[in-house]
């Protein structure tokens, strides 16, 4: 037990300066609110690129104005080339996965909210923090760079399977140049997420305020906990997976390039490589790469769903008991990506064991919160809507899970829109869910202002809708047979799918579109919305103890708060009001404790 | 706090005096009562559960070269044997060297209670020799690349080679790291202002830096 009231080090006075205040910042709140916008600019990035590969699914030969401008190999004419097709779709990948669903649940409101949840005054190595975020940047200006050189960028997906990606410009436009630039950037994002988990460890391990004990951690503490423990694991497997594969373009090795390969009649120069060992070092980190995405949306909707229910969680710490062993079981099925991948087939029972296993703290999990919802007069707001939301794409996407889980269904379901369907649902979606619901939440405590409801829920519902009408026809599409990352579905059996394709184009487009008011939003909020009170939704962790909105540099204004109570205090008999503060002294009397 | 090497505690005037320097570091290193259990019971800094983050995460980033270099090898049949370049043996008694002069530096700098700090204080000289030490293994590791250059044996000659110069870079790079917290202790001790957190988890870097060299010549030594 680490309940110091005097902490480890303040180490840093409050800035002056611009460039210190706004740019170079050691102030958690500023760097996380930094991440925010890597990751607000990253998504509708991504989010256009998923326009340009959707238009090209429903309508193959379409001219696409102004897409030469983009790349004037890749669409001569504005029309896309098969190849171009797929350079989008790894970059739509690449950066949703890394810069969206592993920035904002996690670095954005991480930073600015656990020192706060746990009562600290700021991380405890804010510089580590600073470096954190402009390695992150710098990972994304070299992956956005990888646009402009000739070739464009890589096309081998985010998962980047050799000896596609391994063996050099011969293997296909942007397969040079493009690839050495990828493996780059996410060596480069693996470092600045290594400096996040150290920040985030430490901070939750050794910098809680007098009377924080682990247990009266709120759940998004927990969460963020949780994924930086596995960030940790992740990323430090990841980035020398991605120098093995450099130095294959750059120095000639051959960790993964087999013996004996043709490409374009020309025998390459490699030798012995194992193209199994991408695969498995990629997915060691890949799987919990995903449970990264979802865990701090979880704790995020956890934390939002108990403010509006006004009563605690069925069981809070068998929630926590459940995400951590999300974290543990999910280092042990990652072959389960990899059914089809020519692996010992034994091995495959061994993956899909504990696949199935790990469905059961999932389902833990949406029982707490479906238990708990139930009976509750939860208050409808946009953040609980949201919350709600997750909850069912969650549920949505993950039954689709036990299908894959099993080797012999997935022999049929492997790169279909089957799994497409599957991950889009139950991770990408509802850690976007996430994320809304904790700014529409937050956003009051960052800014000093609320968001308006009425747009919110706009946004909610067409969103909601939306994303059901995007991603619930891929299912149907995958057991059709539809074989996923290919441009063009030209084989006779998916001709009567492409109007499905067009379909969801449009529910694409019109989804896509609603996030505009999303931003339009968030901005003029920011600067004109009602002044929120200090605590606008009467809830009771420290981030809304804090003296203003948004809280003071040191958070709580020169002074340390001391927690007297578990949080998620709401509605408990013998306590004066509806919920009771974390922080607040106030001594409840249990009725129980005078029988 | 200010916690200092020596009594009493020099105030730094090239900072606002507004910056508390808290008590982050265990404390004085010697109490004035003398008694050392407050020291050494005293709650973890930040700083130390950090470095075994640190520790953990490298730890993990070997363990994923090291199952590449076993399914690598066993992958193909083209993997040779690498003779290792005898001067990493004196490397590896020089690294240990390091870790015992380390250790003596800490020890020495915590019973410190002479005069102020100057760059070349009895304590600081430990902390050179660790310093020189570190920088003469890296030379050690630069000849031995150089020894098998001249050789032939590049890294793309054979993936054995490969994993050599792959497995022992990236070693080195880390030992670079720890010889840089070294000169930041060094620089510390001689205005005064170290804290006995940061001497704690730089040599605990170091013995890691030892111990995991210690590992990596043992997996060369058995698999290559």
């Amino acid at each position: 037990m680490h309940d110091m009231s005097v902490h480890a080090a303040q180490h840093h006075a409050p800035p002056t300066g611009f460039i210190r205040k706004h740019i170079f910042s050691l102030d958690h709140k500023v760097i996380g609110k930094q991440y925010y916008g890597l990751a607000l600019l990253a998504v509708f990035i991504g989010m256009f690129l998923s326009w340009l590969m959707r238009l090209h699914l429903g309508w193959t030969n379409l001219a696409i104005p102004g897409l030469h401008w983009l790349s004037s190999n890749g669409a001569p004419g504005n029309v896309m080339t098969p190849e171009y097709y797929l350079q989008l779709m790894t970059m739509h990948g690449t950066i949703m996965v890394f810069f969206v669903l592993t920035t904002a649940p996690f670095a954005a409101f991480g930073n600015y909210f656990l020192p706060i949840q746990v009562g600290a005054e700021d991380m405890p190595f804010p510089h580590f923090n600073m470096m954190s975020f402009w390695v992150t940047f710098t990972a994304f200006v070299v992956l956005i760079a990888s646009f402009f050189v000739s070739d464009g960028p890589t096309l081998g997906g985010w998962t980047q399977y050799v000896p596609l990606s391994a063996v050099g410009a011969v293997g296909g436009p942007g397969e040079g140049m493009g690839v050495v630039l990828w493996a780059t950037s996410i060596a480069i994002f693996c470092v600045g997420q290594l400096l996040g988990s150290l920040n985030f460890i430490t901070t939750t391990l050794d910098m809680r305020t007098k009377g924080m004990s682990l247990w009266r951690l709120p759940l998004t503490s927990w969460a963020w906990f949780i994924t930086s423990v596995m960030g940790l694991t992740a990323f430090a497997v990841l980035m020398p997976a991605c120098i093995l594969l450099i130095l294959d373009h750059v120095a000639g090795t051959s960790f993964f390039v087999p013996s004996n390969l043709v490409i374009n009649d020309q025998l390459q120069p490699h030798a012995g490589g194992s193209t199994l060992l991408w695969q498995h070092l990629f997915w060691f980190f890949g799987h919990p790469e995903v449970y990264i995405a979802i865990v701090p949306g979880m704790g995020i909707a956890s934390h939002i769903l108990v403010a509006n229910m006004r009563r605690p969680m069925l069981s809070h710490r068998v929630l926590i008991y459940s995400m951590g062993a999300l974290a543990i079981l999910s280092y042990m099925v990652y072959g389960h990506h990899m059914f089809v991948s020519g692996m010992n087939p034994y091995s495959s029972i061994a993956f899909s064991f504990p696949t199935l296993i790990i469905t059961i703290p999932s389902t833990i999990i949406v029982l707490i919160w479906l238990g708990s919802l139930y009976g509750s007069k939860l208050r409808i707001n946009t953040a609980s809507l949201f919350a709600l939301g997750l909850i069912s794409m969650f549920i949505s996407g993950g039954v689709s899970g036990f299908f894959l889980a099993q080797p012999s269904l997935d022999i049929m379901l492997h790169a279909t829109y089957f799994v497409v369907g599957h991950f889009h649902l139950v991770m990408a979606v509802a850690a976007i869910f996430g994320i809304f619901s904790g700014t529409y939440f937050w956003f009051p405590k960052m800014f000093g202002r609320m968001m308006n409801e009425t747009l919110g829920k706009i946004h909610f519902w067409i969103t909601f809708v939306g994303a059901y009408a995007i991603f619930m026809p891929f299912h149907y599409l995958g057991l059709a047979g539809n074989v996923r990352r290919y441009q063009a579905f030209v084989a006779d059996y998916l001709q009567p799918l492409i109007p499905v394709h067009q379909f969801i184009t449009v529910a694409a487009l019109v989804t896509g579109a609603a996030q505009f008011i999303f931003l339009y939003n968030l901005i003029h909020s920011r600067f004109w919305g009602k002044i929120a009170p200090l605590n606008p939704w009467e809830a009771t962790s420290l981030e809304w103890s804090t003296p203003s909105s948004p809280p003071p540099f040191d958070n709580f204004g020169g002074k340390h708060p001391v927690v007297y109570h578990d949080p998620y205090q709401y509605g408990i008999e013998g306590s004066t009001g509806d919920y009771v503060m974390q922080d607040s002294p106030e001594q409840i009397h249990s009725v129980r404790d005078e029988d | 706090m200010a916690t200092t090497v020596h009594q009493p505690p020099i105030v730094d005037r090239r900072r606002p005096a507004s910056r508390p320097s808290h008590a982050g570091g265990n404390g004085r290193l010697v109490p004035p009562d003398g008694d050392l259990r407050a020291v050494k019971d005293a709650p973890t800094a930040a700083s130390s559960t950090g470095v075994w983050v640190i520790v953990f995460g490298i730890s993990m980033s070997f363990a994923a070269l090291t199952s590449a270099l076993v399914v690598r090898k066993g992958s193909a049949p083209d993997w040779r044997h690498l003779d290792l370049p005898s001067i990493l043996y004196a490397n590896t008694v020089i690294l240990l060297a390091s870790s015992v002069t380390v250790q003596i530096a800490r020890r020495r700098i915590v019973s410190f209670v002479g005069r102020a700090g100057s760059w070349f204080s009895p304590p600081a000289r430990w902390l050179y020799v660790t310093l020189f030490l570190g920088l003469l293994f890296v030379c050690g590791q630069y000849l031995a690349w150089s020894q098998l250059r001249s050789q032939g044996v590049y890294m793309a000659s054979n993936p054995s080679s490969s994993f050599f110069y792959l497995l022992t870079v990236a070693h080195a790079l880390h030992v670079l790291g720890g010889l840089t917290g070294l000169t930041l202790v060094i620089w510390r001790l001689s205005r005064a202002m170290l804290r006995r957190s940061t001497l704690d988890i730089v040599s605990r870097y170091w013995h890691f830096m030892d111990l995991l060299w210690l590992y990596l010549l043992i997996l060369l030594k058995t698999k290559l």
